[in-house]
Formats: C-alpha cells, sequence, structure tokens
C-alpha cells in the first residue's frame, strides 16, 4: 500500500521489491537462508518474517540516522544496528516457539549478514526519508518472504506431501526426500529462476517484435 | 597546498593517498569526535534495546524451555504427572528446588549428572528421565531416556536435538521394530553394582536377541548405533549412583513446592 503523503513515494517504490528487483529471483541475494530453512512452509514463512522485521527496524534507524552517521563509519554503524535487531528477533522467536527456534537454527543470527538488508541500508535507507524507505523496505522484505514460501510450499509438498503439516496427498505418495535436503534448495531455486528468466525473455522478444512492427 | 589550507589543529593526512584531490578528500573527512559519538551513541541505543528485549522475553523464553523439557520428560515415562529435578553426585542426591542459590549448586552442576524422576498424580516415583548424547551421522545427537526402577529397563526415549538426515536418521522416531526394543530395554546392574549387568549394544537389523541389545534401521544404522551408544553412555554412568539412593526418591515429598511457576524449576532449565 503505498503511502500518499509523500509526493516522492509512488507505488512503484513498494512494488518495486516484489517483482522487478525482488531480492531472491531478480537480484539473487541473501540465498544463504534461501536455500537452507526452505524445507518447510512454516520455517520459510518464520524466516522471511524475522528478516522483514529486521529490514524495516534497521532501515527505519538508520535512515532517521543518516545526516548524523560519518561517511567513514557508516558500515560499522549499520552492522551495529542490524546486528541489535537481529539479537532482539532470536529472543522473540525463542519467546515464541522453541521448535521454530530449533527448526531455524543458526540463520536467525546469520540475518545479520544478510547482503538484501546491508544493500538496502547502503542503497536505500541512506538516502532517502523514513517513509519513503519504510515503504520501500516494506515492500523488498515481502518480496523476500513471496520467494522463500515460494521456495518452501514446493519444497515442502513434493518432500513431505504436506503443506504446512497437514497432509496433501495421502499415504500413498512416496515422498521425494530429495526435496528437503540441500540438493532439493538448488533444484528448486534453479526452477523459479528457470520460470522467471524465461518470463523475462519472453517480454523483451514482445517489445522487440512491437518495436519491430512499428518501424 | 594541500595541508597549508587547513588549520594547525587539523589531522595529518597520513593514511590519504598523495595523488587524491584536496577538494575531495576534504569534504569527506569528519572529525573523529564524531565517529565516536556516533559509534558510541549507536552501541548505546542497540545495548539498551538488546538488554530490554532479554529482560521481556526471559520469563516465557524460560516457560517454553520447561514445557519442552517436561514435554520430553512425560513421553518416556508413560503415565508420568510431574516431575522434580535431582543432582547426583558421589556423596549423594540433593534436590534442586531446594539447594540454595550458592556455590554448591554451582559446584555440583559441574560434577553431578541431572535426573528428573517423574511421579504419577498421587506422588509415586513412575521413572527416572535424564539426558544421554552421543556422535551421531551429521552432529552429536542428543536424547532424554526413561528409565523404570522396577523393571530395572529403559522404557522409552525422546530426541532433544539431532541434525539426522530426514527420511533416513530420523526413522528413529518412526520405525516400529527399532521403537519396539525400547519396550522393555535390559538395565540391569552387576552383582556388584558398579557397572551394568549388560551393556546396551545395538545389533544389525533383524539380529536382536537378547533384551539389552536394539534392534537397529536398515539405512540408518549409524543414527540407531548413536541411540544406543549415548543410552549405554547414559546408564552406565547413571544408574549405578542411582541405584543406592532410589529408595530416597520413591515417593515425591512435597507436592507444593513443584508449582510450575517456581522460579527454581524454571532456571535450572535455562542454558
Amino acid at each position: 500500500m503505498p503511502i500518499k503523503e509523500d509526493h516522492t513515494i509512488t507505488a512503484d517504490t513498494f512494488l518495486t521489491g516484489i517483482w522487478k528487483e525482488n531480492p531472491v529471483f531478480v537480484m539473487l541475494l541473501g540465498m544463504c537462508p534461501v536455500l537452507a530453512v526452505t524445507n518447510s512452509v512454516i520455517n520459510a514463512l518464520a524466516m522471511g518474517l524475522a528478516t522483514t522485521f529486521v529490514l524495516l527496524c534497521s532501515s527505519a534507524l538508520i535512515s532517521m540516522l543518516r545526516n548524523f552517521i560519518p561517511k567513514e563509519v557508516r558500515i560499522a554503524t549499520y552492522i551495529v544496528i542490524i546486528a541489535t535487531f537481529v539479537t532482539i528477533t532470536d529472543y522473540v522467536i525463542q519467546a515464541i516457539s522453541l521448535e521454530l527456534y530449533n527448526a531455524l537454527g543458526a540463520f536467525i543470527q546469520l540475518i545479520v549478514v544478510n547482503c538484501m538488508i546491508l544493500g538496502r541500508a547502503e542503497a536505500y535507507a541512506s538516502k532517502n526519508r523514513l517513509l519513503k524507505t519504510l515503504t520501500n523496505s516494506l515492500g523488498m522484505g515481502i518480496g523476500f518472504t513471496i520467494a522463500l514460501l515460494s521456495l518452501g510450499s514446493v519444497r515442502e509438498l513434493l518432500g513431505n506431501g504436506s503443506l504446512l503439516g497437514y497432509s496433501v496427498f495421502g499415504d500413498a505418495f512416496q515422498p521425494w526426500v530429495v526435496m528437503v535436503l540441500p540438493p532439493g534448495g538448488f533444484i528448486v531455486l534453479g526452477a523459479w529462476l528457470l520460470l522467471f528468466n524465461w518470463l523475462k525473455e519472453r517480454k523483451e522478444a514482445q517489445i522487440l517484435t512491437n518495436e519491430g512492427g512499428i518501424s | 597546498m594541500t595541508d597549508s589550507s587547513k588549520g594547525i589543529g587539523s589531522k595529518p593526512q597520513k593514511n590519504k593517498p598523495k595523488q587524491r584531490k584536496p577538494e575531495q578528500s576534504k569534504p569527506d573527512q569528519s572529525s573523529s569526535l564524531s565517529m565516536i559519538i556516533t559509534l558510541g551513541g549507536v552501541a548505546m541505543l542497540s545495548g539498551l534495546l538488546v538488554v530490554l528485549t532479554w529482560q521481556l522475553t526471559l520469563a516465557p523464553i524460560q516457560e517454553n524451555q520447561r514445557i519442552m523439557i517436561e514435554k520430553a520428560i512425560f513421553q518416556v515415562i508413560p503415565g508420568a504427572q510431574q516431575r522434580k529435578t535431582y543432582i547426583i553426585t558421589d556423596e549423594g542426591i540433593e534436590d534442586v528446588s531446594t539447594l540454595q542459590k550458592n556455590q554448591k549448586k554451582k559446584k555440583l552442576k559441574k560434577v553431578g549428572l541431572k535426573l528428573y524422576a517423574a511421579y504419577d498424580e498421587q506422588g509415586h516415583l513412575k521413572g527416572i528421565a535424564a539426558e544421554a548424547a552421543a556422535q551421531g551421522y551429521a552432529d552429536m545427537v542428543r536424547l532424554l531416556y526413561g528409565y523404570d526402577p522396577q523393571c530395572e529397563c529403559i522404557r522409552g526415549f525422546s530426541i532433544i536435538k539431532m541434525t539426522e538426515t530426514p527420511g533416513l536418521g530420523d526413522k528413529i522416531l518412526t520405525d516400529t521394530n527399532f521403537l519396539a526394543s525400547f519396550d522393555a530395554l535390559d538395565a540391569r546392574l552387576s552383582a556388584n553394582k558398579k557397572t551394568l549387568k549388560n551393556a546396551i549394544i545395538t545389533v544389525k537389523h533383524g539380529s536382536k536377541k537378547n533384551p539389552w541389545e536394539i534392534d537397529a534401521i536398515s539405512g540408518a544404522t549409524i543414527t540407531s548405533k548413536a541411540v544406543g551408544k549415548a543410552i549405554n553412555q547414559g546408564a552406565a554412568q547413571l544408574l549405578p549412583k542411582l541405584s543406592a539412593h532410589i529408595q530416597e526418591l520413591q515417593q515425591l515429598k512435597t507436592v507444593k513446592t513443584n508449582a510450575p511457576h517456581t522460579p527454581n524449576t524454571t532456571q535450572e532449565t535455562g542454558k
């Protein structure tokens, strides 16, 4: 939902993270959690939400402080800010569910080094106003969550025959165990990237033929 | 020109490369003071936020840990309704909730073995649960096993943490043949009460003959063996010590102190 208060914010500010610059499928950022924790829908969702929370909070704080942070120490400052919110997320997830916390393992702490978040801080939050940054970060976070979910649902469906823990195919289904193992992550990610690149190429080809028709 | 244009008090530009133009380097420079203030301020802010969150989430986290441990205990000891935590050493057995928060507790934690005594509703001892661990296929397999003093046997186990291959190693939780070994896994002590009479051992799938053997899962042999090894090690350490004190544990003494929210019970499960 784009915020209209600031006229520099357009729908694109928000939507760019979901589609045009999707952090996973287009920019290929933050691949470590994408491959590691998407073996089930609930893990993917939790990871996506945790990352979105860290992204939003850190971007907001960085955007507010952007005029005070000296250029020389900006990266160090960003890392400290991001690490703070990751630690907070870590505690909150433990308080919500220890099972989830154990399933996500070290990857919650590894949000610190998610290059999508640092990239947003450096490329966007440090240059834009608070509201614009928040809108953009929310879009990016949602785009990241959608990407994780699309991997997680395929992997859980094929590797476990279930969605969100509910059996879908019944007992006769022989699960593809490889899908919940690391290789499955690569296979599914590759398939999604194939789809996205095919869509992109088709669009470009369409533009080309249209132009050809005009000239 | 570079240096003369600046005040005397300005920092010497040791680190700057010579060929860099002064027009560029001059506005880039921030004073050390502002850097220190920024970093210090941000660090203080984050410290404050982290401590605040830690304070707020401490109680729910400990409650979660308590529930998780209790769930595991009640799973390995069928019929258990309440539990009490003890630490056992060569000198004796101590109830953790009655220990003061002094150095004695810390010392006992180091030398002693922790065990959970589980009781039914009337306060009769149903079994003893304790933690054990052994190297599995991917990483350590940490589990909790339930010991029944009546039949001197292991009644079951539950996994606290493992990272075994899904679909292969985690069959130890579902394979009926394997789990059947734990109906009454023999853990009697030898005559002198110093060791197990028969070491608990995992044998090849289908070759289980004795009550102290565990039937391995074909395809998950290493994980099966890890379970056997963990229980064998844990039982061999704990049971000889326990046998002297088992009478003290027979009856639950103070039901009321075991209320779920006492700070002591939550503290000892925290890590």
